[in-house]
């Protein structure tokens, strides 16, 4: 029996099956009777909620928080302008994954670097960086690594590919980061105060729990006492995953739990971390576009494997100044959840997704640019 | 917005092509004709419609066509939406130096059969070559004059209660040509639905359907049209999502790569707008050449100059012009 493609998502669009959680969520919000604020963690999310008009479905009581969880959003201008110089060398190809070539440094994005005549290229998948460096043997080709727990092991499954064949012209540039670290920094400051935050619940992303495991929000269930709900992308998974964590409000408990049980398990893929451990090691810090520095938020090359680090390599021309973001800019606040892309002054105006501002309107999963897009219906 | 380089985002069909057609061309050359900004011009007291275009397709052979048939197609369809029958065609060639003669024979050969469908002739041309570099391949302009037998048709004519069809499913010219450059190892049967659309207008007039505006969707999909309506006429346009036709291999690709189907290029779908009246009597003219055509929605005044997409689940969105280059999405 063959099986249709439409079979992996229609299920997942029924309207009756939307209709009907959208009711009992209506139940459920009244039974608690005070306002509750969601935070989906990524950018996935809050694209599927705003494509699908999911807040004209909730309650009055029911908010959705953007979190931070998009990893084009989070780069800081700095690395932007890495990203720049390198492919402004002679003989270097640089590659990258879709949206981050739109996103603008000090000097311009990487889109401009090619407008320009540097070879930028994107691929969908970091293993064609081996055919781009087999077909060009007289160029450094550099991928721009970028990514939560995701994109991490497909970046350490290229390097072992290269380093298994032999492969002396690539590098990476490594910007690779992780989710838990960054949400805490919502729940507690650097000196372990509790922060000021409106989130009630998390709603947290599949996709890094196959990788990473449903155990990665424990801390959150069972410290910071927010219910997380690990949750497909789909409007009927996202609308089961509000079900599911309002139930668990209303029942007073706050535990882990995974509504994408068809490919979360709690341990996680446990091949794709070791590939992950065997080239990566915790980086002392990042800094967050809007966040500011997360201390072991982001993944480095161990040191054995420093032939391949783009960054040691060229470490020399790479500016070493941190950038500040416009003035007028609130993309901190939003990826914080403090504020919501309406509050911004220049949304809309001075900042388009044509002409971004912010990185919040760069990538297709900014809440700027679902908010501009879908229009924010009410 | 100031530009400081042309970048591929302003070639997009979108919103950046807008900004540079409107902000140095249409500021130069304005004119009466020129500013109705239709998909073809009407000169001679709109006695005939006159367009051109260019064709740098990648790969220039692609499943359903190439470019050949593409460079007839684009400029017939351009005269056939405005309510034209194509008659005489010019074409010019810019070659790169080393292309292969054959390939450029079996090109020139899908350009006789297209032109066949649409009963017109080539009647001047010009050929350069250039040295290798110069050109990727091959690049072919056409331009085209077509005589007007239904004339009225125009983006700014919409009025609340039309109705808005579809001729066919969408995207799929998008998705073939996606799926089949370098580095994007997808194998689909899926066909472009690259073809020419006179003979299927001819056959709207001829059924006695009155035309408010037509259009094929090419760069920028059907999204790029309906925003372009939206906005000319001063109106709101609300589509029923469901009723939008995608083919299950398009949806995948979208799937996959983060796309919507209204954002992708056709080049052998077209929108229409009628009067409510004669939506009907439109439909099953265009069923007898495409299953999957369907009425998507109508006309209202909710949100000015917009266009609105509703849910099956009651909810709504707008469906914006598409903006930037097509990028895969990254997680």
């Amino acid at each position: 029996m063959s099986i249709e493609l439409k079979n992996l998502y229609d299920d997942f669009r029924d309207a009756k099956t939307i209709k009907a959680y959208a009711k009992q969520i209506a139940i459920d919000a009244k039974k608690l009777g005070r306002p509750i604020g969601i935070m989906e963690v990524c950018g996935g999310h809050t694209h599927t909620i705003m494509k699908y008009g999911l807040p004209q479905l909730m309650p009055a009581n029911v908010h959705f928080i953007h979190g931070p969880g998009c990893p084009v959003c989070i780069m800081p201008k700095e690395r932007v302008d890495h990203a720049y110089t390198l492919a402004m060398q002679p003989d270097v190809i640089l590659v990258t994954l879709g949206d981050m070539i739109r996103v603008p440094g000090s000097h311009g994005s990487l889109q401009d670097a090619r407008a320009k005549g540097a070879d930028v290229r994107f691929v969908y998948s970091p293993i064609d960086v081996l055919k781009i460096a087999r077909e060009n043997p007289d160029k450094k080709v550099i991928f721009f690594a970028i990514g939560f727990e995701t994109t991490t092991p497909m970046t350490a499954a290229l390097l072992e590919s290269v380093i298994k064949n032999d492969i002396k012209n690539v590098l990476f540039y490594i910007n690779h980061v992780t989710v838990p670290e960054v949400m805490t920094t919502l729940m507690i400051d650097g000196e372990n105060r509790p922060v000021e935050n409106k989130i009630d619940a998390f709603l947290g992303p599949s996709h890094v729990s196959v990788i990473a495991g449903s155990q990665i929000y424990e801390p959150f269930a069972s410290v910071y006492k927010r219910p997380v709900v690990v949750s497909g992308f789909e409007p009927v998974d996202v609308m089961q995953s509000i079900h599911m964590i309002l139930k668990q409000l209303i029942e007073g408990r706050s535990e882990v739990e995974v509504q994408y049980a068809r490919a979360v398990e709690k341990g996680g893929n446990k091949k794709a971390q070791e590939l992950t451990n065997k080239y990566f090691e915790k980086a002392p810090l990042f800094s967050w576009r809007g966040l500011g520095k997360v201390p072991k938020s982001s993944w480095q090359l161990k040191d054995e494997f420093s032939a391949y680090d783009a960054q040691k390599i060229y470490d020399s021309i790479l500016s070493k100044e941190e950038c500040q973001d416009h003035k007028l800019c609130r993309c901190g606040d939003i990826l914080k959840g403090l504020a919501t892309p309406p509050d911004c002054t220049i949304f809309g105006t001075l900042c388009k997704p044509s002409n971004p501002v912010g990185s919040c309107m760069v990538s297709s999963e900014g809440a700027c640019s679902a908010y501009y897009k879908y229009g924010n219906i009410k | 917005m100031k530009i400081k380089n042309i970048s591929l985002a302003h070639g997009n069909g979108g919103s950046e092509s807008k900004e540079l057609v409107e902000g140095l061309f249409y500021s130069v050359f304005g004119n009466k004709i020129l500013n109705k900004s239709e998909d073809a011009a009407l000169i001679e007291n709109g006695k005939l419609a006159f367009t051109t275009d260019s064709f740098t397709v990648n790969p220039l052979s692609f499943a359903g066509g190439d470019i050949g048939k593409l460079a007839i197609c684009g400029t017939c369809n351009d005269l056939a939406v405005m309510g034209a029958k194509p008659k005489y065609l010019s074409i010019a060639f810019m070659i790169e130096e080393g292309f292969s003669f054959d390939e450029l024979k079996s090109i020139i050969k899908s350009m006789h059969d297209e032109l066949e469908k649409n009963d017109a002739i080539i009647v001047c041309g010009d050929t350069k070559v250039v040295p290798k570099g110069n050109v990727d391949k091959l690049f072919i302009n056409t331009t085209g004059i077509g005589e007007i037998y239904y004339s009225g048709i125009s983006a700014s004519n919409l009025k609340e209660g039309m109705s808005i069809l579809i001729s066919r499913d969408i995207g799929a010219h998008g998705a073939v040509v996606f799926a089949a450059r370098e580095g994007m190892e997808l194998s689909t049967e899926l066909k472009s639905d690259c073809a020419s659309l006179y003979p299927q207008v001819k056959s709207i007039v001829d059924g006695g359907v009155n035309i408010v505006a037509m259009r094929d969707a090419t760069r920028g999909g059907i999204a790029a049209v309906l925003n372009e309506w939206a906005n000319a006429s001063g109106i709101t346009i609300e589509i029923d999502e469901s009723k939008i036709s995608i083919s299950q291999e398009v949806q995948g690709i979208c799937e996959l790569l983060g796309f919507e189907a209204t954002a992708l290029a056709n080049e052998g779908t077209f929108v229409l707008a009628v009067p409510s009246e004669d939506a009907q009597k439109a439909l099953a003219i265009l069923r007898q050449t495409h299953e999957s055509s369907a009425i998507i929605g109508s006309v209202n005044s909710t949100y000015k100059g917009k266009v609105v997409l509703k849910s099956s689940w009651g909810t709504q969105r707008f469906l914006d012009l598409p903006t930037g280059e097509l990028l895969p999405r990254i997680c």
